[in-house]
């Protein structure tokens, strides 16, 4: 295997990697505190909100924008760090 | 100056922007018409994916039907944003990297089979045309309202002026309208939603003035007030909905991937210069979507506490000057079965008095909540460009799938550079004609279809292009396969729930919900239809010879995001 082969791989592995936390993130957010347990998050209440309807009707999108542009900066990184920047 | 003044004045400001944009920004070959040149920036691109994106749908409609629905309304919120994450992680990069002009180009080339690329225009063309039938319509709804000409003669004025800068500027005339379009669209809705807020909370940012207390001095919180409301008119809490959990999971999932798997949005994705731009500008363009879907949740409550303070238990004679408006136009109606002159405004049936068509709480919204003329004009202006910016997205989508995948890569392969790019346009000009003539004779399942669009393109597109993408072996036989019989699937749901053909017709469709499989809405079986779609081409793989070597290089090549160069046209 030649040396950017070799790069190609590892960075394709990290890469998936990185995208199994973020997706995990981008899936408690939504179907997990906005649908799944929105019942007994309800108990809990920030100012007006009750916080499952919170997080389905506010607090999920704000986190699904944080975790794209986490993502940005990671993948950067990774773009520097294996030398496929440009 | 009234209402009707500051309109026209508005509107006819927005539209010469746009006009003077088109002219400025002609297109001058089939790379321009199609990918607006390849090196639009990441603020820019996202701005005007942002425009693309909110249609007369997220505009108009959204916020009133959330606050119809309540929690359960939380299924357009959560569906339509979270889909950018999977744009921005799974998709985007990887399109961009693969530096082609349309969707059915990338399943064409990594599918290696005309069979595939004509299956995926098949499903970009049923997709795009339901989606844009609706969009004319809007903005026949909002000339009819806010300028008094007939609903027809607004769609033609519509029809009018998205031929003429979607068919001289192509991708690129559109990218630049579209960015003046989020501008006018993101400042109509937000200047409202602030006003009302302050009115009702004293909180100036919407978002937070929902999870306040009242401003009346009754130190009740709004949400508390409007669930006590509700109930006591035997409607469900607001915070709390009626679906099930199953269906609001799988309309949430379905409309999620729908969204990723929407050809007007992915193509903008081409029309950056690098990978690293593509992943940007999906942040941003998520960024300023989100501006406007936290907003909506917050007006929906707003104009849902304030329809009900208006005219639950109020004589019909002291109604507002709007009520009588909106009365007029047909969606608004009221029936005073008791003959008390009261508005008796209730969930049970055969009691109700009041129809009210969620369409118009935000266009009315302004004027229920008295604001000035100037506010209620800039509603109009802005509902105007989202569906505008939207509908020329999709037309855009139409003409590119005919002039590049149907006329030159499978007709007529050896046609000029000249003779595509007036293909190009004269395609556009018939896909305009078509879309205006179904929004001045809507069939009457274009607002279901619309809703279904997103599990079309869950159940053809998407599983598609990720095993393209994520799984080297796929091969032609496999993701043929998954595409037809997942759309198949989803059609084949769509007909028998949702409008009954199997069953006798649009009227034994109530009856059919308890047939739902695993409980799931027609809307919500999108995702049924993608798994299925996913595991069908799997199956089908490991009977059938492998993708060529080449094929597999090109994975691995569109895997690394360095040297994309630009777009091409082979």
């Amino acid at each position: 295997m030649s040396k950017k082969q070799e790069h190609a791989t590892a960075y394709w592995k990290e890469n998936i990697r990185y995208l199994f936390i973020l997706l995990a993130i981008w899936f408690a957010v939504s179907y997990g505190a906005g649908i799944l347990f929105k019942d007994s998050l309800n108990q809990i209440k920030i100012g007006g909100f009750e916080l499952g309807f919170w997080f389905a009707q506010q607090g999920s999108i704000y986190v699904f924008v944080i975790l794209i542009f986490v993502y940005v900066r990671l993948m950067n990184k990774l773009d520097k760090k294996y030398g496929f920047n440009e | 100056m009234t209402v009707q003044t500051w309109t026209y004045l508005l509107v006819g400001i927005t539209f010469t922007l746009y006009i003077g944009i088109a002219i400025w920004s002609r297109a001058g070959s089939t790379k321009d018409f199609y990918v607006a040149g390849g090196g639009v920036s990441p603020l820019a691109n996202g701005m005007a994916t942002a425009a693309d994106w909110m249609s007369a749908a997220s505009f108009i409609s959204m916020a009133g039907i959330i606050s119809f629905a309540g929690y359960d309304g939380s299924v357009y919120l959560m569906g339509w944003t979270g889909g950018y994450v999977l744009l921005a992680l799974l998709l985007a990069p990887y399109l961009r990297k693969f530096g082609k002009f349309t969707v059915p180009d990338f399943i064409g080339d990594r599918y290696y089979s005309k069979t595939a690329r004509i299956v995926a225009v098949i499903c970009a063309l049923i997709v795009s045309f339901t989606y844009v039938a609706g969009q004319m319509r809007g903005v026949g709804v909002v000339f009819s309202r806010f300028l008094e000409v007939d609903i027809n003669t607004g769609v033609i004025i519509g029809m009018v002026i998205v031929l003429f800068y979607a068919v001289l500027g192509g991708m690129k005339g559109i990218t630049y309208t579209q960015v003046a379009q989020f501008c006018v669209l993101i400042f109509a809705f937000m200047v409202p939603a602030i006003f009302i807020s302050i009115q009702m909370t004293g909180n100036p940012i919407p978002q937070l003035g929902m999870g306040s207390k009242l401003s009346d001095g009754s130190g009740m919180y709004l949400l508390d007030k409007l669930n006590g409301l509700s109930t006591e008119l035997g409607f469900a809490a607001y915070t709390e909905g009626k679906k099930s959990t199953i269906d609001i999971f799988m309309i949430t999932l379905a409309l999620m991937v729908g969204t990723a798997g929407l050809p007007h949005v992915i193509v903008r994705f081409f029309t950056v210069k690098r990978v690293k731009d593509a992943r940007k500008s999906a942040g941003l363009a998520l960024l300023l979507i989100a501006i406007l879907y936290t907003a909506a949740p917050a007006v929906a409550v707003f104009a849902r506490t304030n329809m009900f303070k208006t005219v639950s238990n109020q004589e019909y004679a002291k109604m507002p000057e709007w009520f009588k408006n909106w009365k007029t136009t047909g969606l608004l109606n009221f029936n005073d079965k008791n003959g008390d002159g009261i508005i008796q405004y209730v969930a049970d049936q055969t009691q109700n008095e009041l129809i009210v068509d969620p369409d118009i709480m935000v266009l009315a919204n302004p004027e229920i909540a008295d604001l000035p003329a100037w506010v209620i004009a800039l509603v109009a202006a802005g509902g105007l460009a989202a569906a505008l910016s939207t509908a020329a997205g999709l037309l855009l989508v139409i003409s590119a799938s005919v002039s590049h995948d149907l006329i030159k890569k499978i007709f007529v392969p050896n046609i000029s550079e000249k003779g595509e790019l007036w293909a190009a346009r004269g395609a556009a000009t018939v896909a305009v004609v078509i879309a205006g003539y179904f929004g001045i004779n809507p069939p009457g399942f274009v607002a279901a279809v619309v809703a279904l669009a997103f599990g079309l393109a869950a159940a053809s597109f998407f599983p598609a292009i990720i095993l393209g993408i994520f799984y080297k072996k796929m091969n032609k036989e496999g993701a043929i396969a998954g595409m037809i019989i997942g759309i198949s699937l989803m059609l084949f749901y769509m007909l028998k729930f949702k409008f009954g053909i199997f069953d006798g017709g649009k009227e034994a469709v109530p009856t059919l919900e308890k047939d739902w499989w695993f409980g799931i809405s027609p809307e919500g079986f999108g995702s049924v239809a993608m798994f299925v779609n996913f595991i069908v081409s799997i199956i089908i793989m490991k009977f059938t010879p492998e993708p060529p070597k080449n094929v597999q290089q090109i994975v691995e090549n569109i895997r690394i995001p360095s040297g994309a160069g630009e777009a091409t046209n082979h």
